[in-house]
């Protein structure tokens, strides 16, 4: 088992309620952000560039740089360090090049 | 108290207008609260305007488990969740106001988001600022923070960064951030403050509560077994692309002379999966730059807005506290919050006489604050041959994957201000608007020039006319027609009762 997975499996034991990200579930505890949860989860990018196709994840943390953009609930673009994770939120990693990504 | 008169506002072609109030605060953080709180208790109807979803900005983050530990805002019309992307003279807010805290995208932007302007006679800014970075190679690895977004993940959801975090960069803010990655699980492989701060010493022992502060920290360093090495610095991260996530699995740490030129056999590799890394902070400068404020460059290279002793800009009617005034610290920033809506206070008339004894101490305390900020400035300053760590291939603009090779040519095409080569190699083009890269472009031209970047030279680079990304519908007034009704009927008054 990877470390991530097993990070997750704690993480859904302590938690409140679940999420999921790109089908598999992941623990939240009430009032944490979605780029939170997927961080305790053992998750660190859920994105990757346009050019390069780099990974990204977390960098600012504080809604600055944009590099933590994610699908939530089928809306493309949005903050994973802002955006407070809900019961049942479906979390997608962001594909830069499916129509209407980004900010 | 007058905030419920003042939020029987209407809608104008979907846009919430409201009434107009004495003072609109923008930024809940510490200046921003201090400046509501106050001019509320002195009669005044104020909206406080922020884009998170609880109040309390960077410094202040708390959960949304913690309602306890929020500030009392008696009185002041409190406006969550929404994000300010224009101010016009006169003084209309342009906001777009999400769900809130209560019911999830707070500030993140969202297409529930609804536009409201909020109409005052006065005006406080008090945006804050974010960490500032630099450039080195591996930065853009997933697991490599900023310091603040590291305490962010902290305070705001209880999560540290990863199993086992190097710290870098400068400035006493590393030690609340390593302390409390400890504190909430993380091994913390060394704290690495690439100055040599000795000469500090002395603008500490004239400021007691804060050389007990450091002693904390010292303390709960040594309790945690965390190595604090001055004078080193992260100079390149790595990952493990071919096999997991390709996410940062160690760093370069090399010991640096004292312009920041890595010395040559000091280099050690430490594994990690996560690094926190900060070189002070940037203050956010869209809403003063929009409105014509005047700026100038500080010590520490940041572009700041000018304000008189009255923390008043150079535009009649809007006042600035806290970091966009030169980074300072909490501490300064709610002195100055509160001197701000003492004044516009005044300014209004009408109103309830100044304590004068209270505002001759603020004044006082500021004087003795931004002492110690300048000394904290000089101490912990960037010295230049940080340019040094970067390799051709080191990407300076993240969002437009611009790598030093394209700025180097810009400038050897000629350009010798940012501006020039933010245009010839599209750094800081890209979704973050050069928030991010726009210190280290106007340093790496400096470098190339022989000539740090002059005022000017920076608000060509920290000038945005929209400060948050919005919709277009937005910005052509035709706003969203959906559910206005819903909006109207009473959900910012009840946010108002917060």
């Amino acid at each position: 088992m990877s470390p991530a997975s097993e990070k997750g499996e704690r993480a859904i034991e302590r938690a409140d309620f679940e999420i999921t990200f790109d089908g598999r579930p992941v623990g939240v505890t009430a009032g944490q952000t979605v780029g939170a949860a997927l961080v305790a989860a053992g998750i660190r990018s859920w994105r990757r560039t346009r050019m390069t196709g780099r990974p990204r994840g977390l960098f600012c943390g504080i809604g600055v740089c944009f590099d933590c953009l994610i699908t939530v609930n089928d809306r493309p673009g949005l903050r994973a360090c802002l955006v407070e994770a809900r019961q049942g939120d479906v979390v997608r990693s962001d594909d830069p090049h499916r129509d209407g990504a980004g900010p | 108290m007058t905030s419920g008169t003042y939020d029987t506002g209407t809608y104008d072609t979907g846009t919430y207008v409201t009434g107009t109030y004495d003072m609109a605060v923008v930024g809940a953080g510490p200046a921003g609260l201090a400046a509501a709180i106050t001019a509320a208790a002195a009669g005044r109807a104020v909206a406080l305007v922020d884009a998170g979803p609880r109040p309390g900005g960077q410094y202040f983050r708390h959960r949304a488990a913690d309602p306890g530990r929020r500030p009392r805002l008696d009185g002041v019309t409190y406006l969550p969740g929404h994000r300010v992307w224009q101010v016009e003279p006169g003084f209309v807010v342009h906001a777009l106001a999400g769900t809130g805290g209560t019911a999830g995208t707070g500030g993140a932007g969202g297409a529930d988001e609804r536009p409201v302007e909020i109409r005052a006679a006065m005006l406080v800014l008090a945006p804050g600022a974010y960490d500032r970075s630099l450039p080195f190679p591996g930065w853009d690895l997933p697991g490599v923070l900023t310091a603040g977004a590291a305490q962010a993940l902290v305070k705001g959801s209880g999560v540290a960064a990863g199993a086992r975090t190097v710290v870098a960069g400068t400035g006493p803010f590393l030690l609340p951030v390593a302390t409390e990655l400890a504190a909430t699980g993380s091994t913390v492989a060394g704290v690495f403050e690439a100055n040599r701060p000795y000469g500090f010493a002395a603008a500490l022992a004239r400021q007691p509560a804060r050389l007990a502060e450091g002693a904390r920290y010292t303390a709960a360093l040594g309790r945690a077994r965390i190595p604090y090495l001055m004078g080193r610095a992260v100079v390149a991260a790595h990952g493990d692309g071919a096999h997991g996530d390709g996410a940062v699995t160690a760093v370069t740490v090399a010991r640096l002379d004292d312009d920041w030129h890595p010395v040559g056999g000091t280099e050690r590799t430490i594994e990690c999966d996560s690094v926190a890394v900060g070189y002070g902070f940037t203050p956010q400068l869209e809403l003063p730059l929009q409105l014509g404020c005047a700026t100038e460059v500080a010590a520490d290279g940041n572009l700041v807005v000018v304000v008189d002793a009255a923390q008043r800009t150079s535009v009649p009617g809007v006042y600035a506290a806290g970091e966009v005034t030169g980074i300072g610290g909490a501490q300064l920033a709610m002195v100055e919050g509160e001197l701000a809506a003492h004044a516009a206070h005044a300014a209004l008339g009408h109103g309830a006489p100044l304590a004068s004894k209270r505002v001759r101490g603020l004044l006082a305390r500021r004087r003795r604050l931004r002492d110690f900020a300048a000394a904290l400035r000089a101490a912990y300053a960037v010295r230049p041959g940080w340019t040094s760590w970067l390799r051709d291939d080191t990407l300076i603009c993240r969002c437009e994957e611009v790598p030093y090779a394209r700025l180097a040519a810009a400038v050897g095409l000629g350009a010798t201000e940012p501006r020039a080569v933010k245009l010839l190699s599209r750094a800081g083009m890209g979704w973050c608007q050069g928030r991010v890269c726009g210190y280290p472009t106007a340093m790496i031209t400096a470098a190339a020039t022989g000539r740090p970047p002059g005022a000017a030279e920076l608000r060509s680079l920290a000038r945005r006319p929209i400060a948050q990304p919005i919709r277009l519908g937005d910005l052509a007034g035709g706003a969203d027609p959906a559910d206005p009704a819903g909006f109207a009927s009473g959900e910012l008054r009840k946010r108002g009762r917060v």
